[in-house]
């Protein structure tokens, strides 16, 4: 295992890239990022077998699908940061004639990226597809999800929550970020979803939880646990509890934050909280 | 007139399933998805010659294009199969994100479109679904005529990197396509040479037109009639260089006249060379329940109407 230390600066450095790339453009999604760092550098620096080289097809490594696709920026500087693209194009995030599109796509070729997201709802059905390709393929890697919790109230999600669970789809491991947020206030509020862990167990999942989504330990610790869970029959859910925006304290537990950027001054506060560590593009 | 004749009627949705079920021995890259309407798409040869290459969805189409989308990511050529009514307006958002914009290489096979659906009425009988697919950049929408063209278009799109509209029916119809004519994307075929009026039609339609075409003869008008299996991309240059000769057109398919050939074919030749027009279409309607040929009747998509918007439009010059 990396040393954790490491990983842990590697995520203040991220955190550092999120806030920078929504300040510069006025626009962008950082609550959700913010609260997925520990996830994504974990998944690419410590859980997945995957090629910065890039071939879309992915045969033999690990494939990460992304359904909530407007946390994009902590997305975009993961894939920089682990060799994907060159860091300083973070610089171009939302701007014209930009790879970095405000929601992730193929469309502009940029390395990482296998499917476009945005629309939400979208990402488990192409997931599993994966799954299946890998199947048929004789592959034995896994296919990796994020999904946030505001997220499910799509129906199509359920669609493939019921596929997975009925057909043994059991190389996926799909992660949902309960931050109990969404743009018009808690999903309780909004929403309620109920018990996401008895609904998709009821669908035939195997349900893990991770109670702290923002130590990067317990993370990496949750989902080598999801690993042992694969190819047991059954697919594997994460339910990962996050707190929006961590890391950069006045956009912490709240739902004001999750598509709006900073100010000079509050980018000012964000980045006083989150030294750089790795270089700032 | 060209003479064309028939021996047997078959219906363009049996021409998938034996395209389909060709493929599956053919190419070990072609994976079929469908959710619940396996005998309606005649997919049961493929299935049963390659059954972990077919999966079975239920009823969730939405999951279905976006599974499709992600079988790409691995070299797989998935080919979905549902009514056109669920394949385009029912998962629009889907295709549009996950498979055109996604630039995926996904083949929609979409049985029972228009009205020869016939009985089950407007909940299923869509005549949007070439709007709705012509419109996604990137998409290429194929409407054959008959049950040879269909199974060759079944098979030629494999070959076609990129998403596809294919778009077939239920009733049984003429088969007068030659079964080993090749098909090609986008070609235009000429059936009919002619001076006095073009008619370009597509799908069912097209039989309809050669029928009208003899019907014309006698009343001692020529015309050139054009089989546009592919509505985009449309080939432009084919269309153009008829209406140069004939100086007027009539286009005809079964659905909307808002969206579909005809208006694709306006703008095109509003755009190289204007001239009049008539649209054998439904008018911005839902259809409704009825056997086939009341409805094709009834909203004026046969030979006769045909034949009548030839006459107009040759006034109209």
């Amino acid at each position: 295992m990396a040393n954790i230390e490491e990983l842990k600066s590697f995520a203040t450095q991220v955190r550092r890239d999120i806030v920078r790339q929504v300040h510069k453009v006025s626009s962008g999604h950082p609550g959700g990022s913010l609260g997925c760092t520990e996830f994504f550098v974990a998944l690419y620096q410590e859980i997945m077998d995957h090629d910065p080289s890039f071939n879309m097809d992915g045969v033999n490594e690990d494939l990460f699908f992304l359904s909530n696709g407007h946390i994009s920026p902590v997305f975009y500087s993961v894939l920089a940061r682990s060799g994907y693209f060159p860091v300083e194009e973070l610089g171009t995030f939302r701007m014209i004639d930009s790879r970095l599109q405000g929601h992730p796509t193929t469309h502009e070729g940029l390395p990482g990226i296998r499917i476009a997201s945005g629309s939400l709802g979208q990402g488990m059905s192409v997931a599993l597809g994966a799954a299946q390709a890998k199947k048929l393929n004789k592959d034995s890697k896994l296919v990796y999800t994020l999904h946030g919790d505001g997220e499910l109230q799509e129906g199509q999600n359920w669609e493939a929550i019921m596929y997975a669970g009925a057909k043994g789809v059991d190389n996926i491991i799909s992660t949902v970020d309960v931050n109990g947020q969404q743009i018009d206030g808690s999903t309780d509020t909004v929403l309620n979803m109920g018990d996401l862990k008895a609904k998709f167990e009821a669908f035939g999942w195997d349900v893990l939880e991770i109670a702290e989504g923002n130590d990067i330990e317990k993370v990496i610790e949750g989902l080598n646990e999801a690993k042992e869970h694969t190819g047991k029959g059954k697919p594997v859910c994460v339910l990962m509890t996050t707190v929006m925006g961590n890391g950069v304290d006045f956009m912490m537990h709240t739902h004001e934050w999750h598509g709006k950027a900073p100010n000079d001054e509050q980018l000012e506060s964000a980045l006083a909280q989150n030294p750089e560590t790795l270089g700032d593009y | 007139m060209k003479k064309y004749t028939y021996t047997e009627k078959q219906d363009t949705r049996s021409g998938f399933g034996a395209g389909l079920a060709e493929l599956g021995k053919t190419n070990d890259k072609v994976v079929a998805l469908c959710a619940d309407l396996t005998p309606s798409l005649k997919m049961a040869d493929f299935i049963e010659a390659n059954p972990e290459r077919f999966f079975q969805t239920g009823i969730a189409e939405a999951n279905m294009m976006g599974m499709a989308a992600g079988l790409t990511i691995g070299g797989y050529i998935p080919y979905t199969g549902t009514f056109a009514n669920f394949s385009t307006g029912r998962v629009y958002d889907q295709i549009r994100q996950s498979i055109a914009y996604s630039g995926k290489n996904v083949k929609i096979c979409a049985s029972h479109a228009g009205l020869t659906l016939g009985e089950d009425g407007a909940t299923h009988q869509i005549l949007e679904d070439i709007g709705l697919m012509k419109m996604l950049p990137g998409m290429t929408v194929i409407n054959p005529c008959d049950y040879n063209q269909t199974k060759a278009a079944t098979i030629a799109i494999a070959d076609h990197e990129g998403p596809v509209y294919l778009r077939f029916g239920r009733p049984k119809v003429p088969i007068f396509t030659p079964a080993d004519q090749k098909f090609e994307i986008g070609k235009a075929i000429m059936l009919n040479e002619g001076t006095d009026v073009t008619i370009i039609a597509t799908g069912h339609l097209v039989w309809e037109a050669i029928k009208a075409g003899e019907a014309l003869e006698e009343k001692g008008i020529s015309a050139e009639i054009i089989n546009i299996h592919t509505i985009k991309p449309l080939d432009e240059e084919a269309i153009i260089k008829s209406v140069k000769k004939t100086g007027c057109v009539v286009s005809a398919e079964e659905h909307n006249f808002l969206g579909g050939l005809g208006e694709s074919v306006s703008r095109t030749l509003a755009e190289h060379f204007p001239a009049p027009q008539e649209f054998v279409a439904t008018k911005d309607t839902f259809g409704e329940s009825g056997t086939p040929e009341q409805l094709m009747e009834k909203y004026g998509l046969n030979a006769e109407a045909i034949v009548a918007a030839s006459e107009k439009v040759i006034k109209r010059k």
